[in-house]
């Protein structure tokens, strides 16, 4: 079992940790041509009863199919729950759910999404997106988003739209990122939280002193440190040089990256020991075991203590919103918020026909009654409409949703805003862990090595 | 052909004298021993494994050389506009920072496998080939490492591995003074670490091939040997190893495609990252997975195919020269 989720936990997609064995593929190809059967079935009887075509304008009743990664026990009995709202909602729409794996679907996304996909697949928010949308791989839903766009933050709003303006996801649930650490320790020590930059050094001195490792960094896997890069350029140079320097706009060898290099080696002596060598999952047992003071990680954090089987654990958990560092983008209190959503495909062959049904879907699923019925299976990853029921959340559960609502910009966390080719594991993974391994050598060089590799990578679009 | 004395076999075309020669060899051929129905098999079972490796292994392969040369991204077909030339390898040469890293971790890997690895296991297999008291127990104690998949050599070792929860670095007492070592994160010893966890599997798998290859010399020749005066390691090197010949080159051959695959064990530990760069993890980083930088992840792979050759066409020109 922890060999299996060592083996999953390679990859980013954590809530879905538990995920099943690969899905028979065989069977998703037969149910389209089962969902196309049925549709020129009905398109037959349409014809032959000459009554007036609504096939095209209906959106109740009919089918419609939705391409998923939502495969753990949890998130997917989440799924199947929406799915029969909908039915009961919709008029009887029959919807077809294929899943599959989440690392396949992430991994085969390209060659899936070109294929034969379903009507609407499970995605994330950010550059990716935005990627296949400029492919032509998806479909515009700016309809839906009219319909339901009063229901949702403008940080959403933002992170659903394509570069030629449109909108092509509704966002369903994210997880925040921040700085974790147990209510206990702080009390027994007498820690404060640290809100500017100097107070959180302060406390990283004191805790050393007090025999602990004082933050919790495991970067063996490659993607841990990128989300305090991340904060750390949100911080100093602001959402706007971030997101453009993540899809090649700003150099990396620009000043302001070295800025950020050298923040970041202020603090990385207070790194727990053998960072490059450490997963995150046992830098969070270092957290679990009061051996660190604080870890920079999302939410799934909480998912780590929930496996070590007792609630007390989890309910010592807590969280505070990265240091200020006293710049003019403080005020942004933009965060790394990964958001998953449902898109709409364009290459699904039962699209024409289903188009309605499927929007119909996509308007559910903005809707806090539809994401509440997947938060009760996945408490990991929370809601994202408006009018979402907040009164089953935990403490945890609210101030995350407090600091996400309170954020004037949100990123996608780094693999998410960038290519990725650059962010994964011979490219930016590579650079940070060179960084984590010898922080205090002059960064230049590696900023040369990473903009060269930028360089060499062939034009996306 | 001009020369008749080579033309023991008649080319069919010649109108030589010999033309009556040549006409009852084709009546000869014409009864060959083998039927109609042999034909038909022999067609069979080498044109179906011949398609099907035509197929699964060299159309791939020439479409990975093909597509070494275009940046294809996996998406759309492959257009004129996606062409590069010679793109793909320059930057490899040149600009990638993670290319040559890798090369000389490959090579790194091959001079552990070939100096270090696989002569333990032949001293092993030497030395078990003798008789012992619980000879069976150590043969299996030295073999079950090779039962098991690399996967799971890799996360057994991770754990032996680990900073401050492994076995390693808490049985010799690091974690408590407080000088961890960091075996798998620390890029100039990390290879150390993935060559011991994989030469524990490899010394099993070479003992287990020279084992069974001693058992096949004659008796008679060590006997020989010790009657002549000849000590131990006098007949190892000058009787058993040169009849061990055949053998000694299927283990070369092995060794060098182990550390030509190499593959699993790093993946594990740290995805090939940080000191753990290998050519064929730098295939899969790029070209599977999203990253879908097809063009570039070939023309790596043509890299490595050029690289493999070589102990291939050895190990080939040996075997048919055996044959022949």
């Amino acid at each position: 079992m922890k060999v299996r989720r060592a083996l999953e936990a390679r990859k980013l997609e954590l809530p879905f940790l538990e995920t099943d064995l690969p899905l028979n593929l065989d069977l998703s190809r037969r149910d389209i041509l089962k969902i196309a059967g049925y549709g020129s079935l009905a398109a037959f009887i349409a014809a032959c009863g000459g009554s007036p075509t609504t096939t095209s304008g209906s959106t109740t009743g009919g089918t419609m199919s939705i391409g998923s990664y939502q495969s753990d026990p949890g998130v997917k009995a989440g799924l199947a729950d929406i799915v029969n709202a909908f039915t009961t909602a919709n008029g009887g729409t029959k919807v077809t759910v294929n899943t599959v794996s989440h690392n396949i679907f992430q991994d085969t996304i390209n060659a899936y999404l070109q294929g034969t996909p379903e009507d609407v697949f499970t995605w994330f928010s950010g550059h990716r997106m935005r990627f296949f949308a400029d492919k032509g791989l998806a479909t515009p839903i700016d309809d839906v988003w009219d319909a339901v766009k009063s229901n949702y933050t403008g940080a959403f709003a933002t992170a659903v739209k394509g570069n030629d303006g449109h909108v092509y996801a509704v966002p369903t649930d994210y997880y925040p990122w921040a700085v974790f650490y147990r209510k206990d320790v702080f009390a027994a020590k007498g820690y404060t939280v640290p809100t500017n930059w100097d107070d959180f050094k302060a406390l990283c001195a004191k805790m050393k002193t007090d025999g602990l490792s004082p933050i919790a960094m495991g970067q063996n896997d490659g993607w841990p440190a990128q989300g305090t890069f991340d904060i750390i350029n949100l911080r100093l140079n602001g959402y706007d040089f971030h997101t453009r320097l993540l899809v090649g706009q700003e150099k990396w060898t620009d000043p302001k990256v070295t800025a950020v290099f050298k923040k970041w080696a202020e603090i990385t002596q207070y790194y727990s020991p053998a960072p490059n060598g450490t997963t995150w999952q046992q830098a969070a047992d270092k957290l679990l075991r009061k051996q660190a003071g604080m870890y920079v990680l999302g939410l799934f954090v909480s998912d780590e203590f929930k496996a070590s089987g007792k609630q007390a654990d989890v309910d010592q958990l807590d969280f505070f919103p990265f240091p200020d560092l006293g710049t003019q983008f403080d005020a942004e209190k933009a965060l790394d918020a990964p958001i998953d959503v449902y898109m709409m495909s364009k290459k699904s062959p039962t699209l024409s026909k289903d188009s309605g049904q499927a929007k119909a879907f996509l308007q559910f699923m903005a809707t806090g009654s539809a994401q509440g019925l997947f938060f009760k299976q996945a408490p990991g990853s929370i809601p994202t409409a408006n009018n979402a029921d907040t009164s089953t959340y935990t403490p945890l559960q609210k101030k995350a949703q407090q600091i996400v609502s309170a954020a004037g910009k949100i990123t996608q966390y780094f693999d998410r805003d960038s290519r990725p080719d650059f962010a994964g594991a011979n490219g930016m993974q590579s650079f940070l862990k060179t960084f984590i391994a010898n922080p205090q050598a002059d960064p230049t060089s590696l900023q040369g090595k990473m903009q060269q590799f930028w360089d060499s990578l062939p034009a996306e679009v | 052909m001009a020369n008749p004395a080579t033309s023991a076999v008649p080319a069919r075309a010649s109108k030589a004298p010999e033309a009556g020669a040549v006409v009852a060899t084709r009546r000869r051929r014409r009864y060959s021993l083998l039927t109609r129905r042999d034909k038909v098999l022999i067609i069979l079972m080498v044109g179906i494994p011949l398609t099907l490796d035509i197929l699964l292994i060299w159309g791939p392969t020439l479409a990975s050389v093909l597509l070494s040369f275009t940046d294809w991204q996996g998406i759309g077909t492959v257009t004129a506009q996606n062409i590069v030339g010679l793109k793909n390898y320059k930057t490899l040469f040149t600009g990638y920072a993670f290319f040559w890293p890798a090369v000389e971790h490959n090579l790194i890997w091959l001079a552990f496998l070939a100096f270090i690895a696989t002569p333990l296991g032949m001293l092993l297999a030497v030395l078990l080939d003798r008789e012992l008291r619980g000879k069976r127990i150590y043969q299996s104690v030295f073999f079950l490492p090779v039962v098991l998949p690399l996967v799971v050599v890799g996360f057994i070792w991770e754990l032996q591995y680990a900073p401050s929860d492994g076995f390693i670095n808490n049985a010799f007492g690091l974690v408590k003074s407080g000088k961890i070592i960091d075996w798998l994160g620390n890029p100039s010893i990390n290879i150390y670490s993935a060559l011991i966890a994989t030469s524990w599997r490899h010394i099993g798998y070479i003992m287990v091939l020279y084992l069974a290859g001693l058992k096949s010399v004659d008796p008679s020749l060590r006997e020989a040997a010790k009657v002549d005066g000849a000590t131990e390691v006098q007949t190892f090197f000058n009787v058993v190893l040169p009849v061990m010949a055949p053998i000694n080159v299927i283990i070369v051959v092995v060794t060098a495609i182990e550390a030509l695959r190499a593959f699993d064990l790093a993946y594990i530990f740290n995805h090939g990252t940080n000191g753990l760069e290998l050519l064929s993890i730098l295939i899969t980083n790029n070209s599977i997975s999203e990253a879908s930088l097809i063009g570039f992840g070939s023309a790596i792979a043509v890299v490595l195919l050029v690289i493999s050759l070589v102990p291939i066409i050895v190990f080939l020109s040996r075997a048919m020269r055996a044959q022949a």
